[in-house]
């Protein structure tokens, strides 16, 4: 089936909640080679004047765009992905954090499709602009 | 110390090529949490057409690494790393990176801007293939945050 078959700017395309702990934190550090203490270590967190540990601006933009990668199910591939850090992602070392993710179409052209990414943790997002270009296969 | 803006004009050489491997893609598309067969899996991967596992859309930052330390470590930049915020983010392709990919990226600042006592620098970092050909531009805005912000 192809791609955009069926599509419909505003439908919700996939949703997914993450949840996060340290231990996602310290794995995504590592694998980023990103290892500013302000994403593991507490007493840096509060010196530095923030409300706690956070995730990786990076980690976010990473696990948010994923609810998409499944939905293509190999049928196209992102060809473009931008957004923007509006709010930090407080990981709180004993019950984490929980970030949802929501995929909608935002616009159908000849090009594909833009789909459109809300990420909120309880009411509050944390991305704006959160947009993803799929291109076809 | 404000952010140089001279810095919009310097040319940058493009770091030591990064060679893309299978075990890093895997690895990488663990910590994003990515279970698509075809980060994982050269077969699923093949089957869509690619050459080789697929790495995930934000790969790019890892590549892109060396030319943020390239950045910093300019004399005169005027960036207080412990400072900066990621402001936005953006990834362009002109195809997806797979496994076996040897990356070169050529850094660019393309622009400064001062707003509320912090600066905002831009910049550009792109990525070509072995053959020269391009891969994809990482687009990055850093917020530095000013001393009393």
């Amino acid at each position: 089936m192809s791609l955009l078959d069926g599509l419909e700017v505003g439908q919700v395309v996939a949703e997914r909640s993450f949840p996060l702990t340290r231990d996602t934190l310290v794995r995504y550090a590592g694998a980023s080679g990103d290892f500013n203490p302000i994403h593991y270590r507490d007493d840096v967190a509060a010196a530095v004047g923030l409300p706690g540990v956070l995730a990786h601006g990076m980690l976010t933009m990473g696990f948010a765009v994923q609810p998409v990668i499944d939905w293509l199910d190999a049928r196209g591939w992102v060809s473009d992905y931008q957004v923007r850090f509006t709010r930090p992602v407080v990981v709180d070392r004993q019950i984490g954090a929980v970030v949802t993710v929501a995929a909608r179409v935002g616009v159908l052209d000849d090009a594909g499709a833009r789909i459109d990414l809300t990420a909120t943790v309880g009411e509050q997002t944390v991305l704006g602009k959160a947009q993803v270009r799929v291109t076809a296969l | 110390m404000p952010v140089n803006p001279a810095l919009t004009e310097r040319d940058f050489p493009p770091v030591a090529p990064y060679l893309v491997g299978r075990e890093k893609v895997r690895e990488f598309a663990r910590a994003v949490l990515a279970t698509a067969s075809l980060h994982h899996d050269p077969e699923a991967a093949r089957a869509a057409g690619f050459a080789d596992v697929v790495a995930p859309p934000t790969f790019p930052i890892v590549v892109a690494d060396a030319t943020l330390t390239q950045l910093l470590a300019e004399p005169d930049a005027g960036i207080d790393f412990s400072r900066v915020v990621h402001g936005d983010q953006r990834f362009t392709y002109s195809r997806p990176i797979v496994a076996g990919d040897e990356l070169t990226a050529t850094l660019r600042v393309t622009s400064i801007k001062s707003l509320g006592g912090n600066s905002m620098i831009t910049s550009e970092t792109a990525m070509v293939d072995a053959d020269g050909a391009h891969v994809v531009t990482s687009i990055s805005t850093l917020v530095v945050r000013g001393d009393d912000a």
